[in-house]
C-alpha cells in the first residue's frame, strides 16, 4: 500500500538515524567553522539580548543574585524557542523540499518529519551542553531538577511535529503556510515572555498571553535552570493537551489530504 | 484453511485491473480549500490513464512506448507505489526497483560509499546486508579510488555508475528500467544490459520504457503501446514499434496522415488486381497513407517468374506498383527488408539511391523494380514499401505518404553452390593465403 504507515516507518529506523547523522556531518564538512554555526547564531541572539536587556532587567528580575541571572532566565526560553521555531519551519517545509524525491521513491513519508525531529534534538542537546558550560562557569549548576526538563522538551516536540505535520500537509498545496509560518512565529516570539518575565505584564493583560501554549513550558524551564525547581505540572497539562491534539490533528489532515501530495510535485 | 483469501501474488508478478488515473484540476485557488470545508465541489478531473488492465507473470519482459505525454511516466509511478491510482486495483508481488533517475537522493558533498549507504537504506535495504553490498557496489561501479572521495568530484558519467550500481545491488523481483540508461561508455552499457539480462534469468520480471526500437527488441518479449492514457495495442514487440513509428509519422507530418490495418498481399489479390480487400482483416501494424496515392502490388521475382522462395546469392527483383490519386510532385519509392524480428535489414528509397521518379499525376500509376542481390542468412524476410515525396539533398525525403507495412515475405534458400557461413550478411570474402615459413620435415 502506500508509503503512509507507521510500521513501515519503524522499518526504515536506520535510514533515519543514517540521515540524522548525514546531516549532522553536513554541517561540518563543507564550512570552516561547520557546526559553530548552529551555535553561533543564538549565541549572537543570547549576547545582543543580554548587553541590551540585563541592564533594564535586573531590577524587574528580584530576588535573584546571580551575575547572570539575566543570561540564565534568557538561555532558558531563548534556546527552548529556538528548538521550537526551527523544528516547526523545517517540518512544514519538509514535503515540499521532498518533492522530488518523493516522487521518485517510494519510502515511508513520515520518515522526514521524524528526520527533522531528530537532527532538531541533537542540535539543542549541543547547546545545552553548552549552556550547562555557562552555568558551571556561573556556579549556578543545577541539581536533579534538570530532569523537569525532560518532559518540557518532550512537550514541544510533540507540538512542533504535530503542528509541523499540518502545515507541511497543506503546504503542498497552498505554499502560503511556509510564509505563514515565518511571520507568525515572529510575533509569536515577542508574545511569549522570553525576554522579559511575565511579571512586567501589567496584570489586566495577562490573559492575553494565556492562550499560549508555549509560555507555560518557557516558564517551566526557568523555573529548573534560574529558580532551581522543578515545574509546576499542573501549569504542564494545558500545553501537553494542545501538543496531543496538534498532533492529532496534524496526523489526520495528513492521512486525509496527504495521499494524492506526489501529484502535486 | 480459507478458500475466500486472495491468493497473493508469486514474486514477480504484477496485476493491474481496470487503472485510470485523474489529476485535479482546480479552476479557483481558493476550490481545494473550499472543498476541504465541505463547500461545493470545484474541480474537474483530467483523465491522464483509462482502463489500464495488465497482468504480468514472473520472468516476462514487457516494453512500454509511446510518445511524451501517453502516461508513461505515470504509469510507472503507479507502479512503484509512489502514486495512487483513481480507479482500479494494483497487485504486485515482491519487491520493486526503479531506474527511474539515477542518483536521486545523492548529496555531493558525501564520498560514493556514504551515497550509496544511503541510497540502500532509503530503498529498505537491511542494516546487516549493506556491507556485503557496498562490496558488490564498489566493484561494479569500477570508481577506483573515487569510491571514497565526495561525489561532487565525479564526472557524470561517473555518478551514473554509481547509481546504477547502487540501484542494482539487490536483485528485485520486479525491475523498471526508463531508457535514461545510457550510461557511461559503451562498455559500461554493455555491461548494465548483461546485469539487466542476468537479473532475467534469475527470474526477474521487466518493464521497460524506451523510443528505441532496438532496445525493446533485444530486452522485451511483449510490449504495449501507450496512447492518449491507453493502451492501443499489447502484443509482439515488433507490432507495436511498428504501430508506434506509423504513429509518430503520422503526427509529425501534417499532410493528413491516418494510421490504417494492412494486411500481407498474397499472390491472388496481387493477380487480381483487388488490393482494396487487403485493407480488411486483421493484419500487421505500422501502415498509413495521406491518400493520395495507393500501392496496387508487390511482387517478388527471380529468373523472371513471381517467387515465394527465393535462392540466396542470385539476383532477385521486387517490383512495387503505385497508383496516383492526386498529383504528387517527385514521388520517391522505398522499400525495407525486415527479419522475422522485425529488425530492420535494409532500407533505401529511389532518391537515395539516385534515382527521380518524375511528378505523378492523378491517375498516372508508375512501377518500379529494385533489383537485389540477396546476400542474406537463409531465413523468412518481409517488405515494408513506402512512398514519400520531395526528396531533399543528403538523401532525405520531405514528407511521408504512404506505407505498407509487411506487405510481402519471401523465404531465403541456400543454394546448392553456396559457401557455407553464419551470421546475418554474406560478406562475400576472398580468401587469400600464403605460408610465409616451412618446417625442414615437411613436404
Amino acid at each position: 500500500m502506500l508509503p503512509l504507515g507507521i510500521a513501515q516507518t519503524w522499518a526504515y529506523r536506520r535510514f533515519i538515524t543514517g540521515s540524522v547523522m548525514q546531516e549532522f556531518r553536513a554541517r561540518y564538512s563543507q564550512s570552516l567553522l561547520g557546526g559553530l554555526w548552529a551555535v553561533l547564531h543564538p549565541l549572537a541572539l543570547i549576547v545582543i539580548y543580554s548587553v541590551i536587556f540585563s541592564k533594564l532587567m535586573t531590577t524587574r528580575l528580584p530576588g535573584y543574585a546571580q551575575p547572570y541571572a539575566y543570561t540564565i532566565f534568557l538561555c532558558s526560553g531563548l534556546l527552548l524557542w529556538t528548538f521550537f521555531a526551527e523544528l516547526l519551519t523545517r517540518c512544514v517545509g519538509l514535503f515540499v523540499q521532498n518533492g522530488g524525491l518523493l516522487k521518485k521513491v517510494n519510502f515511508p513519508r513520515l520518515t522526514l518529519p521524524l528526520i527533522a525531529l531528530f537532527s532538531a534534538l541533537l542540535n539543542y542537546l549541543i547547546i545545552m551542553a553548552l549552556f550547562f558550560g555557562l552555568l558551571l562557569v556561573a556556579g549556578a549548576t543545577p541539581g536533579f531538577e534538570v530532569l523537569g526538563a525532560l518532559p518540557v522538551v518532550a512537550i514541544v516536540s510533540g507540538f512542533a511535529v504535530g503542528l509541523g505535520l499540518l502545515g507541511a500537509t497543506v503546504n503542498v498545496y497552498y505554499r502560503d503556510v511556509e510564509q505563514f509560518t515565518a511571520v507568525s512565529t515572529q510575533f509569536w516570539f515577542w508574545l511569549t515572555p522570553i525576554i522579559y518575565p511575565v511579571a512586567i505584564v501589567p496584570e489586566q493583560y495577562r490573559y492575553v498571553l494565556e492562550w499560549n501554549p508555549i509560555l507555560p513550558l518557557v516558564v517551566a524551564m526557568q523555573d529548573v535552570f534560574l529558580r532551581g525547581t522543578l515545574p509546576h505540572w499542573g501549569s504542564l497539562l494545558y500545553p501537553a493537551l494542545i501538543a496531543a491534539a496538534s498532533l492529532g490533528l496534524g496526523a489526520w489532515v495528513y492521512f486525509r489530504l496527504g495521499q494524492d501530495m506526489t501529484d502535486e510535485f | 484453511m480459507s478458500f475466500d483469501a486472495p491468493m497473493p501474488l508469486p514474486a514477480g508478478a504484477l496485476k493491474l485491473q481496470g487503472i485510470g488515473k485523474a489529476y485535479r484540476l482546480y479552476g479557483k485557488k481558493w476550490g481545494r480549500a473550499l472543498e476541504w470545508m465541505g463547500i461545493g465541489h470545484h474541480h474537474q478531473l483530467h483523465w491522464v490513464l483509462k482502463n489500464i488492465d495488465l497482468e504480468l507473470g514472473p520472468g516476462e519482459a514487457l516494453g512500454i512506448v509511446g510518445e511524451n505525454g501517453a502516461g508513461k511516466s505515470t504509469l510507472l509511478k503507479l507502479v512503484t507505489g509512489v502514486s495512487r491510482p483513481t480507479s482500479g486495483h494494483i497487485e504486485v508481488g515482491g519487491h520493486i526497483s526503479a531506474l527511474l533517475e539515477l542518483g536521486i537522493g545523492f548529496n555531493p558533498a558525501f564520498t560514493g560509499r556514504q551515497n550509496a549507504a544511503h541510497t540502500l537504506r532509503l530503498s529498505g535495504v537491511e542494516d546487516q546486508a549493506i556491507p556485503v553490498l557496498l562490496e558488490g557496489i564498489e566493484a561494479f561501479a569500477e570508481l577506483g579510488d573515487y569510491f571514497e572521495q565526495p561525489l561532487r568530484t565525479y564526472s557524470s558519467g561517473m555518478q551514473c555508475r554509481l547509481g546504477f550500481a547502487t540501484a542494482t545491488a539487490v536483485r528485485p523481483d520486479i525491475l523498471i528500467v526508463d531508457e535514461a540508461l545510457a550510461v557511461g561508455d559503451v562498455f559500461f552499457q554493455q555491461r548494465c544490459y548483461d546485469r539487466i539480462g542476468a537479473f532475467r534469468e534469475s527470474g526477474t520480471t521487466l518493464l521497460f520504457v524506451s523510443h528505441s526500437a532496438q532496445a525493446v527488441f533485444a530486452l522485451c518479449e511483449r510490449a504495449i503501446l501507450l496512447k492518449d492514457g491507453e493502451v492501443a495495442i499489447d502484443a509482439k514487440p515488433r507490432a507495436v514499434i511498428d504501430l508506434y513509428n506509423a504513429q509518430v509519422v503520422a503526427r509529425s507530418s501534417g499532410q493528413g496522415v491516418t494510421v490504417i490495418e494492412t494486411s500481407p498481399l498474397t499472390e491472388q489479390e496481387t493477380d487480381s488486381g483487388a488490393p482494396d480487400d487487403s485493407m480488411d482483416g486483421p493484419g500487421t501494424t505500422g501502415s498509413y497513407t495521406a491518400g493520395a496515392a495507393r500501392l496496387i502490388a508487390l511482387t517478388v521475382l527471380q529468373d523472371g517468374q513471381p517467387a515465394a522462395a527465393v535462392i540466396a546469392n542470385a539476383a532477385m527483383v521486387v517490383r512495387v506498383e503505385v497508383a496516383f490519386l492526386e498529383h504528387v510532385a517527385d514521388p520517391h519509392v522505398g522499400l525495407q527488408v525486415r527479419d522475422s524480428r522485425g529488425e530492420v535489414l535494409y532500407r533505401a528509397h529511389t532518391h537515395g539511391l539516385g534515382v527521380s521518379l518524375g511528378d505523378a499525376s492523378a491517375g498516372d500509376v508508375i512501377e518500379v523494380d529494385f533489383q537485389l542481390m540477396p546476400h542474406l542468412m537463409p531465413a523468412d524476410y518481409t517488405l515494408t514499401v513506402g512512398l514519400g515525396a520531395g526528396g531533399k539533398p543528403g538523401g532525405a525525403i520531405e514528407h511521408s505518404l504512404l506505407r505498407h507495412q509487411d506487405v510481402a515475405s519471401f523465404s531465403l534458400v541456400r543454394s546448392p553452390d553456396d559457401d557455407h557461413w553464419d551470421g546475418v550478411v554474406n560478406l562475400q570474402p576472398q580468401v587469400v593465403h600464403r605460408r610465409l615459413a616451412e618446417s625442414e620435415s615437411g613436404g
